[in-house]
């Protein structure tokens, strides 16, 4: 019945339009799973993608939130990002965060009650270098040894989240704490606070960090030799090999920057909206965020789209648990359709589809 | 032509077909007849329309408009198995084979009902034997060589009793000698009354092997003639709808040595793939070198221990004295040394950037495109434009993919965005493979300008007539050993015969 054409060039246009074609796609397709769990779908649509944004009591409150969630997720994406498009899989985005957020964490708390204006860039710099080593480990094991990053990477993610109870635990635990686990709270801390930068909005260091490294992704990808190199790994690796392209170099490029990227995200985090190391105060950012990646087609402008697109599913879906009794695996099951939709209407972007007799079609699956 | 008679007794006769892709009319009204067992040979540039005349014969394209029919009885095909049910049989310039497995299982994955096994192998023979393709269903197809590929693409064919058989530039791996068995094999099929539909660019093997021509200019039919009748190069002009330029050279002082390679031996980095062993080589400013010999003998790993992407393991790659086997692709770039492998797709171009991109793929250093790691793509588009203008690539323009260009034009591209770039060494590998004879001369004239504007240039080719026409010395690689170079001129085909087949060049020249 339909026929899919292989274009000879993937459809710009296309290519712009799946991903809100797949947003509508969800709408429709979540409404009805909504609607059968018994919920008026376009009330729950309109709780998740509106109210968060315009509603008047609700409004203010999660606007700021917006922001908050969305930084992270951007953030780490971009990172991904550069990876993802030269073949270079980091899935343990999550491990680099929580280690990031360990490292820089330590740093301000061993200055703890340190006035110094000092002392958060060294949080910031200790953050980024604590995602970036630990994603240089599946680097330097896949460049030496040939072993699968995706593996490994995934791997340290379990390990990370260990040290990170361990330290909530222990080396970390807050000595007036009486006992609890979870670190010193930042917002005790004023020099190592990262706090909004305008009153209200949750515009915090990372979010400015998120929007600049959507920027400089921009520039790496479109007017540098690096970006090129890294799209054309992607693209094609032998091409990549026979223009002089140095594999280890770039797998090492790619996860690194990744790393470090992840690991500043997690200490924005820790050192603000969440305030301490505590055993479970990562997200899931890291995971969802290879998800924003794809849902932005690995571009930077995709990416910031699609970020603050997920971090608005993530408020409006507690918004819609908490206003509309709509259980949280219904929420998951909406944002996993999202990802869904995108990936099967990418094809649309490199086939075009035919419609084709009912005859042929049968002749055609034999 | 006397039409009606051909129609009322021809095997197939092909109406007012027309094809159109978004841009292009790929064909236009195109019509002829063949008769059952001739050769029939379908000619044309690249992108006049032939890939796309013989899809659609296939089943794999529908026609816009137009008709068809075979045997008298109305044809049209909705896919390959329903062509191949009605007869009709194709063997693809490109294999498509499985290396890890026998050829009894590559050729039952290709039937629509395989019978079992041993019944298969026994088949294989008869029809091997009955055909003088001589092959052995249990050996491995990574093992073979091209030229056995091909007959188990054929033999594949052959098992369906096809009436018409469609080969697409089957010669093109094939040494003088296969060629000869291949003209057998095709010459019995005809008398047993199976027509070919043959389609070539080699037109001294039309000559002597075809009894119609149907001539495609840009998707319409400009001529039908019996190519016994007219010279390569009317065919040539024909095709091209214009005066042929024949490369032609002075040749000029071979100077100082620009490469040399000694003792080189290297492991094949790829499972099928053919290990380097002890080859020498040196190669002069102002001379071509010809290295012949079949595909899959060490060309690939050839050029990439020249290119770079593969280092020597043993023995010293030398670039105007200097040694090189350590440096990268890039900077034996920025030293001279511009290569261009022979695959397009994915090797030497990436096919879904655009072909400024391309130029920028082995442009940058050379070029001076990237400033302090920035790229300067108005500089680059610039250099794309110009290969595109110098190099006649048939284009809408430099931001079209590379993988949307037919494969010479790609090919010109390819050659264009190294010559332009003013090598000192220049190492291509099969240059004008599955491009027409117009790209192919113009592409071969430049080398030979690039040589005479003194660069040394070393092809590596399958297609000996390209070699005979351009080298100087000659060489040929066989099972990754180089016979020593001779001397062009004076060489018989019998003799090259012999050193593409491994003998010493010594016992060859002397």
């Amino acid at each position: 019945m339909i026929r899919l054409e292989k274009r000879p060039q993937p459809s710009k246009v296309w290519g712009a339009l799946t991903p809100v074609l797949a947003v509508v796609a969800t709408m429709i397709a979540g409404g009805i799973l909504f609607w059968m769990l018994g919920k008026d779908p376009l009330e729950a649509i309109r709780t998740i993608f509106w109210d968060p944004l315009f509603h008047e009591t609700f409004g203010p409150y999660s606007r700021p939130q917006l922001l908050v969630k969305a930084g992270p997720l951007i953030l780490i994406a971009i990172g991904l990002s550069l990876g993802f498009r030269a073949g270079i899989w980091n899935i343990g985005a999550e491990g680099q965060y929580i280690m990031g957020a360990i490292c820089g964490a330590a740093v301000g708390l061993a200055f703890y009650p340190s006035e110094s204006i000092l002392i958060f860039p060294a949080m910031v710099l200790a953050g980024a270098i604590g995602g970036w080593a630990w994603a240089m480990i599946p680097g330097v094991l896949k460049v030496k040894f040939g072993t699968n990053e995706i593996l490994v990477s995934l791997m340290l993610v379990y390990v990370a989240e260990n040290i990170l109870a361990s330290v909530s635990q222990g080396l970390l635990k807050n000595p007036d704490g009486m006992g609890f686990p979870g670190s010193r709270n930042f917002r005790d801390f004023p020099a190592a606070y990262n706090t909004d930068l305008i009153e209200g909005t949750g515009m915090h260091w990372g979010v400015a960090a998120a929007f600049i490294a959507v920027i400089l992704a921009y520039i790496l990808l479109t007017r540098h030799m690096l970006g090129f190199q890294v799209r054309l790994t992607g693209e094609a690796p032998r091409a990549a090999k026979f223009a002089g392209v140095n594999p280890t170099r770039l797998i090492l490029f790619c996860l690194g920057t990744s790393g470090a990227l992840a690991g500043l995200a997690g200490l924005f985090e820790v050192s603000g909206p969440s305030g301490q190391v505590s055993i479970d105060f990562n997200a899931g950012y890291g995971f969802t965020a290879i998800i924003v990646a794809f849902l932005g087609r690995l571009h930077p402008i995709g990416i910031l789209l699609a970020g603050l697109l997920m971090a608005l599913t993530y408020i409006g879906g507690e918004l819609a648990q908490l206003m509309l009794g709509l259980p949280g695996a219904a929420i998951q099951m909406f944002q996993g359709m999202l990802m869904f939709f995108l990936l099967a209407m990418d094809m649309l972007s490199h086939y075009r589809v035919r419609w084709k007799a009912p005859v042929a079609a049968q002749e055609g699956a034999k | 032509m006397t039409g009606d008679l051909r129609q009322s007794d021809a095997l197939m006769t092909l109406e007012g077909l027309t094809k159109a892709y978004p841009g292009v009319l790929a064909n236009d009204q195109v019509s002829f007849s063949l008769l059952p067992g001739e050769v029939h040979a379908l000619l044309g540039e690249n992108g006049a329309g032939k890939s796309t005349l013989v899809k659609m014969i296939y089943g794999l394209v529908k026609p816009d408009a137009g008709q068809m029919s075979l045997n008298g009885e109305e044809f049209t095909p909705v896919n390959p198995a329903a062509a191949r049910a009605a007869g009709v049989a194709m063997v693809f310039q490109h294999f498509s084979l499985f290396d890890a497995l026998s050829v009894a299982e590559n050729i039952a994955l290709g039937m629509d009902n395989p019978p079992s096994t041993r019944e298969l192998a026994s088949r294989i023979r008869d029809v091997s034997q009955a055909y003088g393709l001589p092959l052995d269903p249990d050996r491995i197809v990574g093992d073979l060589s091209a030229g056995e590929r091909q007959r188990v693409e054929i033999i594949r064919c052959l098992l369906q009793n096809p009436k018409l058989l469609i080969m697409d530039e089957p010669t093109s791996v094939l040494t003088p000698q296969e060629v000869e068995i291949l003209f057998e094999t095709l010459r019995k099929l005809t008398s047993e009354g199976t027509s070919i539909l043959y389609i070539s660019h080699k037109l001294e093997e039309i000559r002597s092997l075809c009894e119609h021509a149907t001539i495609l200019r840009h998707g319409v039919v400009v001529d039908t003639c019996d190519p016994r009748e007219k010279s390569a190069r009317e065919l040539a002009e024909l095709m091209v709808g214009d005066k042929l330029h024949v490369p032609s050279r002075d040749p000029a002082e071979p100077g100082d040595v620009a490469l040399s390679l000694s003792s080189v031996s290297m492991p094949s980095p790829s499972e099928f793939g053919t290990d380097l062993r002890n080859v020498s080589l040196e190669v002069r400013k102002g001379e071509v070198l010809g290295i012949g010999g079949v595909a899959g003998n060490g060309q690939d790993e050839l050029l990439a221990v020249m290119s770079g992407e593969a280092r020597a393991q043993d023995g010293s790659i030398t670039l105007a004295g200097e040694e090189i086997n350590t440096l990268s692709p890039g900077a034996r770039r920025a030293r001279g040394l511009l290569t261009a492998p022979e695959e397009r797709l994915g090797h030497s171009a990436a096919p879904e950037m655009s072909l400024i991109e391309n130029a920028l793929l082995t442009g940058s250093v050379r070029e001076k495109l990237v400033d302090r790691g920035f790229l300067r793509w108005s500089k680059t588009e610039k250099f794309a434009r110009r290969i595109i203008e110098a190099f006649d690539v048939r284009t809408p323009g430099p931001d079209n993919a590379a993988g949307s260009l037919s494969g010479g034009n790609l090919q010109k591209f390819v050659i264009g965005r190294e010559v332009l770039q003013d090598p000192d060494v220049l190492v291509v590998n099969q240059p004008t493979w599955g491009v027409d004879a117009a790209a192919a001369a113009s592409i071969r004239q430049s080398l030979l300008d690039l040589a005479h504007k003194g660069a040394a240039v070393i092809v590596i080719s399958q297609d000996l007539d390209e070699l005979m026409e351009i080298s100087d010395r000659f060489t040929a690689l066989n099972e990754g050993r180089l016979a020593r170079p001779v001397p062009m001129q004076g060489l018989s085909v019998e003799e090259i015969g012999l050193m593409m087949g491994g003998s010493e060049a010594d016992e060859v020249a002397a």
